[in-house]
């Protein structure tokens, strides 16, 4: 299975090593050799740690973000371009290196503009106040007489370039910090610029790393090869991780390049010498499971009757405002509805892949994890190493809305490579990572509200009864293979987050909460939980947005109109509401529309939401085929306000997404289950929006050049589903409290009237 | 083992490889070739396409025996940073990726696509990549890439 030997051993004189063959990134750390160089950890009070200045002029940041695919490298690019006033292609972001970058925390939760963006931001300023310092000395000038352009110092007719100055040296420059991670505060000090002086930030720059993806160049985790490298695979039992009672090795000893059959506690994987005889052997290895102790649950109603019944382990109340069950009780009428969202899955284009090096005791991973310095305790608890021998090297790997927080395959590569002496490759295959990616959680969710007798909201008690996340890195949770080799958790989960619930509106009696319902298992089953592109607010504003059209419909009134009488302290929010439903051609009148004799029903639905304080508004105009109930989304019309925008087309490219794969978890999605295991295996049993039902979308940005840069990766996800139920409804006089959207339910919604 | 000649890119090749194995592990392994992509192994999503006698074929499920002899395009083989093939210079302009996992299979179903019909509507370039899964949701701009491509972006 190889080229023949000549060509194969020109190929190695061509490209060198055979490792990475490209780097979009020329001065980059890469080495990409297998050997680990221990090293402390960046020291983020050097400012040599942040950035330094190549002879050429070129600007190389060691940033401890990550580019999940979403163009953040890009914006911080522009972030610290900005500050330093060097053009925007003289900044080079370095892929992470743990050996070598800043712990700036996990790349999640929308929080790498907000966040990062500051602190990369502040260094920058650092840096640029010390160019000046020099450059003070060298022209003999004042620093406040001194102006920098395109990294060109000038006092007066005299000039120096940053290069000159400091090009190839070391700033030798400490910096105050404090804090770690997100809430590191670099420089607070320095003085970083205007926005109204902004030349850079607030223009869309292409990104940088595009062109390369176009042609084969980039190279992806899943292209990462290292000498001397085998292939893995991993056998996973379709239901829950109980112990592998036999296995046949001699049912795979025969496939030509078959090396080992690796079993440790639960985890079974093999390593073969090519790739596709790891495939084979994966599939053909016989295994005997052994009965787990955990049950799945036999179907969703098992789920949500269990989500409903169960002691909450604490009821995270965000707004608890006067006492709604007394004005629920004295209310002039009364709302109450139950609203049920899936199981469902990232979905990875790319399941995941890791090339581990496990040699004595210095460990080397390629990954595509979120949280690079996460995966690094977690490899270093499993291995019981230092954390100092394990070095992980960062590639990009699939866009993955949340999953890769959960870094399951980096372990897996540790664990067969450990077992064999040499680095292994392992890539999940479909169904490995359909089966055994951590889902976002089902929620169920119930509202009730009450109105006065003219039909004011006085009472608003929403619970959103869900799981929390139980397959993340680090706090104490664990991850499949450290499982799977016998590490308990010591944690019951992480938040799947409380926004959503109708926070955004004023009620004189208001509660608002999110009771986390116990989920950590005995064995792990297919059904962990992880975080999931805006986790958790998706259910949480179909839940809230969809009974506040459900009262403004009683009430007979226009639902913006209704939306607005309760926004009265959120400026932004009605702002993002007036702006979308301009935009939007929104006609006043109250929901259902006069219910066409029509084959085909046309209606429109509003939604608003705030996910960390990035506010959006959102129209859905569907077409239902009342015949089939097939549900069309024909157009979108989003408003976005997450304060200053740094690169506006990046930021729209990103809300196209949003918008797209949350009609897809709309209409589409849900994890299918029962007590034998995981059904949803592939594409074709968890099916995804495709191109002929792509809807038109039309995107507001909001810039609020005088505010902080907040994120834009997941928080228009929020209102998706939302604004199409309402849709729903205002085409057909059906009112679905369950995603997905299917035919199926439509029909019978329609059945019913 | 089989000793299997193809044509990769405009270069003949001979592979030595077990029959069954698919085109893709060819590819990726022992060409080199990066672009064609492993995501389904299952002929569902297209990340794995390539072109094959003017068509898109899905390599993760060809096995190499059914390649004996045949001329295979690689999104490598349409063009370089250096030298853009349209429909790639096309989907720079438009900014038409997000991670770019699936780009390979947009690129190529489009090619073979605009091979075929040089002014697709906007029906038929919908059609043509209905086959193509992109999760993070970069159709609009994928759609105006092969517009771009072929022309007719007004």
């Amino acid at each position: 299975m190889k080229t023949t030997e000549l060509n194969r051993r020109q190929f190695l004189k061509t490209t060198g090593a055979l490792i990475i063959g490209f780097n979009l990134f020329p001065p980059s750390s890469v080495s990409a050799q297998s050997m680990v160089e221990p090293a402390a950890d960046a020291d983020p009070k050097e400012l040599d740690s942040w950035l330094a200045i190549a002879p050429d002029g070129t600007v190389t940041v060691y940033s401890g973000k990550v580019d999940l695919g979403t163009g953040v490298e890009t914006a911080l690019a522009q972030i610290v371009a900005e500050e330093l006033d060097v053009p925007f292609n003289k900044v080079h972001m370095v892929s992470l290196d743990t050996a070598k970058a800043i712990d700036q925390g996990i790349t999640a939760g929308s929080r790498t503009i907000e966040r990062a963006g500051p602190q990369l931001r502040q260094a920058a300023a650092a840096a640029r106040q010390e160019l000046l310092k020099l450059a003070s000395q060298r022209l003999g000038s004042p620093v406040e007489s001194l102006s920098v352009t395109n990294g060109v110092v000038s006092a007066g007719a005299k000039q120096v370039t940053y290069a000159q100055l400091i090009g190839g040296k070391k700033f030798n420059a400490k910096i105050p910090v404090s804090g770690t991670g997100w809430n590191m505060k670099v420089a607070p000090d320095v003085r970083a610029k205007n926005f109204k002086d902004y030349k850079v930030v607030g223009t869309s720059q292409k990104r940088v790393e595009v062109p390369p993806k176009m042609t084969g160049e980039f190279v992806y985790v899943h292209d990462v090869r290292v000498p001397g490298m085998l292939h893995g695979r991993v056998v996973r039992p379709p239901t829950i991780t109980s112990k592998p009672g036999s296995v046949d090795e001699s049912s795979v000893k025969n496939i030509p390049g078959f090396v080992k059959v690796v079993q440790e506690g639960s985890f079974l994987g093999v390593v073969c010498t090519t790739e596709w005889a790891a495939i084979k052997a994966a599939k053909a290895l016989k295994v005997t499971w052994t009965q787990p102790q955990t049950k799945m649950p036999a179907g969703p109603d098992e789920v949500f009757a269990y989500l409903k019944d169960t002691k909450s382990l604490r009821d995270q109340v965000t707004v608890n405002r006067g006492d709604p069950e007394a004005a629920l009780s004295k209310a002039g009428k009364t709302y109450e509805a139950t609203y049920r969202w899936p199981f469902q899955m990232h979905g990875m284009m790319g399941p995941s892949c890791a090339v581990a090096d496990v040699s004595k005791d210095r460990v080397t991973i390629y990954s595509g994890t979120q949280g690079s310095f996460e995966t690094r305790t977690a490899v270093a608890e499993m291995l019981n190493l230092p954390e100092k021998n394990v070095r992980l090297l960062w590639r990009e790997a699939s866009g993955s809305y949340g999953r890769m927080g959960a870094d399951d395959v980096s372990e897996d590569a540790v664990l067969l490579s450990r077992a064999v002496g040499k680095p292994v490759r392992v890539q999940w295959m479909r169904a490995d990572e359909h089966g055994w990616e951590p889902k976002g959680p089902a929620q169920l969710d119930i509202v009730r509200a009450g109105v006065d007798d003219q039909g004011k909201i006085i009472a608003w008690n929403f619970a959103d009864r869900g799981f929390p996340l139980t397959a993340a890195l680090g706090r104490g949770l664990r991850l499949l293979a450290s499982r799977q080799i016998g590490m308990k958790p010591t944690s019951d989960g992480n938040s799947n987050g409380t926004q959503g619930g109708g926070e955004m509106y004023t009620f004189e009696n208001q509660k608002c909460a999110a009771p986390l319902i116990p989920w950590v298992q005995a064995d792990e089953t297919p059904l962990r939980t992880g975080y999931l592109r805006a986790p958790g607010d998706i259910a949480r504003c179909f839940a809230s947005e969809s009974l506040m059209d459900e009262i403004a419909a009683d009430q007979k009134i226009d639902p913006v109109q209704f939306r607005m009488r309760y926004l009265g302290a959120n400026k932004r929010g009605a702002d993002a509401l007036t702006a979308v439903v301009k935009q939007a051609r929104w006609q006043e009148r109250p929901s259902p529309a006069t219910v066409s004799t029509e084959t085909k029903a046309i209606g429109r639905g509003v939604a608003i939401s705030n996910r960390a304080d990035t506010i959006c508004g959102a129209v859905a105009e569907v077409e239902v085929d009342k015949s089939t109930g097939e549900v069309s989304v024909k157009r979108f019309v989003l408003s976005h306000d997450c304060g200053l925008v740094i690169n506006p087309d990046g930021l729209k490219n990103q809300i196209e997404g949003n918008i797209i794969q949350g009609v897809s978890r709309a209409l589409m999605e849900e994890v299918k289950f029962d007590s034998t295991g995981i059904k949803s295996l592939d594409w074709s049993t968890y099916p995804v929006i495709r191109f002929p039902k792509i809807p038109e979308i039309e995107i507001v940005l909001i810039n609020r050049p005088e505010m902080p840069a907040l994120g834009g990766g997941e928080p228009s996800s929020a209102p998706i589903a939302a604004a199409i139920a309402n849709a729903i409804f205002d085409a057909t006089g059906v009112r679905l409290r369950e995603a997905p959207f299917t035919p199926e339910r439509v029909l019978a919604g329609l059945k019913k009237m | 083992m089989a000793r299997i000649s193809l044509k990769v890119n405009g270069k003949s090749l001979v592979i030595d490889a077990e029959p069954d194995m698919p085109l893709l592990y060819a590819l990726r392994n022992d060409l080199r070739l990066n672009g064609p992509k492993f995501g389904c192994g299952l002929a569902q999503c297209g990340a794995c396409t390539v072109i094959m006698d003017g068509n898109a074929i899905r390599s993760c499920v060809t096995p190499m025996s059914a390649v004996q002899n045949k001329p295979v395009t690689t999104l490598e083989g349409l063009g370089s940073t250096k030298k853009m093939h349209k429909i790639q210079q096309a989907f720079v302009d438009e900014q038409a990726a997000q991670c770019g996992y699936c780009i390979n299979g947009m690129i190529m179903s489009s090619k073979a696509l605009l091979d075929k019909n040089p002014k697709p509507t906007d029906s038929q370039i919908r059609e043509a990549l209905a086959g193509n899964l992109c999760r993070c949701g970069t159709h609009i701009r994928i759609l105006r890439a092969v517009k771009r491509a072929s022309g007719q972006l007004v």
